[in-house]
C-alpha cells in the first residue's frame, strides 16, 4: 500500500476472502481527487469490506496495490461519539498539537453546533450525534472522506438536512468523498458517479451529470434512479408499483 | 384512586377543579418521613419493654443505656481510639486490596497472554470463600496487625479484579476501532477509551470491596485483638456488656454507610456524563 499525499484513490486488484467466502474479486477502482462517488451495492455484496479496507481497519493484503491519501476520515453509521468526552473533546480526539480546542470549535461551528461544544454526547438527538461525528472527521482536513451509510438511521427530514449538509462540507473542503450506501436516492442526490457493487465486482459505473440542486421531479432523475435499481435487481413492475 | 378518577372522566371532573385550589395548602412532604415511622416505633417499643423489665439488660440494653453508653466512650476517648485503629487497618487492608485487583485486571484485561496467566488462577481462588482462610492465616501471620489486613486486603481485592476486568472486556470494540481510525495509538486507546469505559462496573466492584472490607474487618478483629472495635465488642461480651456491644454494632454499621457514600460521591462526579446523571 502507498500512502500519498494528493486525493486520488487507486486500487488494483483487491481480492477478499472470509474463510471460503470471497466478497471482493480482483477489485479495481479509481476515484478522481475531490470527487463525490457512491457506492450502492446489496447487503452482502461487499461495499462495507472495501470501505474497511480504504479506511485502513482492515489490512490490505499483499497481493493488491492501494494507492490513498495519507490523510482519512471515516463517519460511520453510527455517531460511535465516546460517552465520556464532551462534545468538542470528541472532535478533537487524537489530534496532536496545539490550538486543538480552537480547532474542534471551528470545525462545531460548521456543522452548526457551535453551541453545543460543552455538551455530553448523551445529550444529543441522533442527527446532532451524526454532525458532530461529520466535525471529527473535518477536523482532520481529509482528503479522502469516507461515509459508511452514515444516515441510515435518521428520521427522513434530518436525513434531507444532513444531505444539504454534507453537499456544503465538501464544497467547502473538497476531500474526495466515498459514501457507501444502499439507498438509491441519496446516491443520485448527492454524488458525481454511482458505482454498484455487486457480488464482489463492480457491475455498473455511472456518471451522474444532473446539475444541483437535484430534486425528485426531474425526468434524468428518475430516469437514472430506475436504472440503478434494476442494476441492483429490483423489477420494473415493483418501482411502477411502488410509483 | 381519585387521581384514577380524574383522568378517566376528564370532562366531568374539570370544572371542579378550580374550586378545589384555594382550599390546598402547601403541605410539608410527609412521605419522605413515613418510612422512618416503623423503626421508632419498634425502638419505642423496645424501651418500653426494657422499662417494664421484660427484656434483661444482660440480653438486650435499652436504647436509653446504648445513647449513654455512647455519650461515655466518646467522652473517655475510648471510642475515638478504637475507631482509629480499626480504620488504620480498613485503610491499609483497601489500599493493598484495591491496588491488587486494578493491577491483575489490567493486566488481564489489556493483553491476552496477562488472560490466559492471571484469570484462570484468580478465578479459581475467588471460588474459595476467603473467610476460611483465617486459620491458615493465623499459621503464616501470627495473631498481629498483619493477619487482618491481609484478610481486608483479599476480601476488596477480588471485588475489584473482576468487575473491572469485565469492564475492560465490555468495552465497545467500535469505539476503540473509532479511536484508531482517528488516530489514537495503543497507549491512547487505553487512556481514552478502555479505561474510561471500564470505570462504571470498576466502581461498582469498588462498593463490593467496601462492604466486603468491612466484613473482613469484623472477623479479623475477632483473632486477639488488643484495640479497635472488634475488640470493644469481644472485651464488652466478657463483662456481659450488651449497650458496649450495641454501640460497636452500630459504629460497624456507620462506617460502611459512609464508606458507600464516598464512592456514590466519587461517581457522581466521574460518571457524570452518564445520561441518568445528567440534569437538566
Amino acid at each position: 500500500m502507498t500512502q500519498t499525499n494528493d486525493r486520488t484513490v487507486s486500487v488494483r486488484g483487491l481480492t477478499r476472502r472470509f474463510g471460503s467466502n470471497t466478497v471482493l474479486h480482483g477489485l479495481d477502482l479509481e476515484l478522481e481527487p475531490g470527487s463525490f462517488v457512491a457506492l450502492l451495492g446489496r447487503s452482502g455484496s461487499g461495499k462495507t469490506t472495501l470501505l474497511r479496507t480504504l479506511a485502513g481497519l482492515d489490512a490490505a493484503p499483499a497481493d493488491a496495490e492501494l494507492r490513498l491519501p495519507d490523510a482519512v476520515a471515516v463517519v460511520f453509521q453510527e455517531p460511535r461519539l465516546l460517552p465520556w468526552k464532551r462534545v468538542w473533546n470528541n472532535v478533537a480526539l487524537g489530534l496532536p498539537g496545539s490550538g486543538v480546542k480552537g480547532r474542534a470549535e471551528r470545525a462545531l461551528g460548521e456543522v452548526g453546533l457551535a453551541k453545543h461544544h460543552e455538551a455530553w454526547p448523551a445529550t444529543l438527538s441522533g442527527g446532532e450525534a451524526q454532525r458532530v461525528a461529520l466535525a471529527r472527521a473535518l477536523v482532520r482536513e481529509p482528503r479522502l472522506l469516507l461515509l459508511d451509510e452514515p444516515f441510515a438511521a435518521l428520521d427522513a427530514l434530518t436525513r434531507i438536512r444532513m444531505h444539504a449538509l454534507v453537499l456544503d462540507l465538501w464544497r467547502a473542503h473538497g476531500p474526495t468523498t466515498l459514501i457507501v450506501t444502499h439507498d438509491v436516492d441519496e446516491a443520485v442526490l448527492l454524488a458525481d458517479r454511482v458505482l454498484v457493487l455487486d457480488a464482489g465486482r463492480i457491475a455498473a459505473d455511472i456518471k451522474v451529470d444532473i446539475p444541483r440542486p437535484r430534486g425528485h421531479g426531474d425526468a434524468r432523475f428518475a430516469a437514472l434512479r430506475r436504472r440503478l435499481l434494476s442494476e441492483l435487481g429490483v423489477e420494473a413492475e415493483v418501482i411502477r408499483e411502488a410509483a | 384512586m381519585s387521581d384514577t378518577h380524574a383522568i378517566g372522566g376528564r370532562g366531568a371532573v374539570a370544572p371542579s377543579a378550580p374550586l378545589r385550589v384555594p382550599f390546598s395548602f402547601p403541605r410539608p412532604d410527609l412521605s419522605r418521613y413515613r418510612r422512618f415511622l416503623s423503626p421508632l416505633v419498634i425502638v419505642l417499643l423496645w424501651q418500653a419493654a426494657s422499662m417494664a423489665g421484660l427484656i434483661a439488660p444482660r440480653t438486650l440494653a435499652a436504647p436509653t443505656t446504648i445513647i449513654a453508653t455512647t455519650w461515655e466512650l466518646l467522652l473517655s476517648g475510648e471510642l475515638p481510639h478504637h475507631l482509629l485503629v480499626s480504620l488504620a487497618r480498613v485503610a491499609s487492608g483497601l489500599a493493598i486490596g484495591v491496588s491488587t485487583g486494578v493491577a491483575l485486571a489490567l493486566v488481564a484485561g489489556l493483553s491476552r497472554r496477562g488472560e490466559d496467566i492471571v484469570d484462570a488462577p484468580m478465578q479459581m481462588l475467588r471460588t474459595l470463600p476467603f473467610l476460611a482462610l483465617v486459620p491458615l492465616f493465623i499459621l503464616w501471620f501470627g495473631i498481629g496487625e498483619t493477619p487482618k489486613i491481609a484478610l481486608v486486603s483479599l476480601g476488596s481485592a477480588f471485588p475489584v479484579y473482576l468487575t473491572l476486568f469485565s469492564g475492560i472486556r465490555g468495552v465497545d470494540p467500535k469505539l476503540a476501532e473509532a479511536g484508531r481510525v482517528f488516530g489514537l495509538d495503543r497507549r491512547g486507546l487505553v487512556r481514552h477509551v478502555i479505561l474510561p469505559g471500564a470505570l462504571p462496573s470498576g466502581l461498582v466492584g469498588l462498593r463490593y470491596a467496601f462492604g466486603s472490607a468491612w466484613l473482613s474487618l469484623v472477623i479479623a478483629e475477632q483473632i486477639n485483638a488488643t484495640a479497635g472495635i472488634g475488640f470493644l465488642i469481644n472485651d464488652a461480651r466478657d463483662f456481659l456488656r450488651t449497650d458496649v456491644i450495641v454501640v460497636g454494632l452500630l459504629v460497624y454499621a456507620l462506617l460502611g454507610l459512609g464508606a458507600d457514600a464516598l464512592v456514590r460521591a466519587f461517581e457522581r462526579r466521574a460518571l457524570a456524563w452518564r445520561p441518568n446523571l445528567i440534569k437538566g
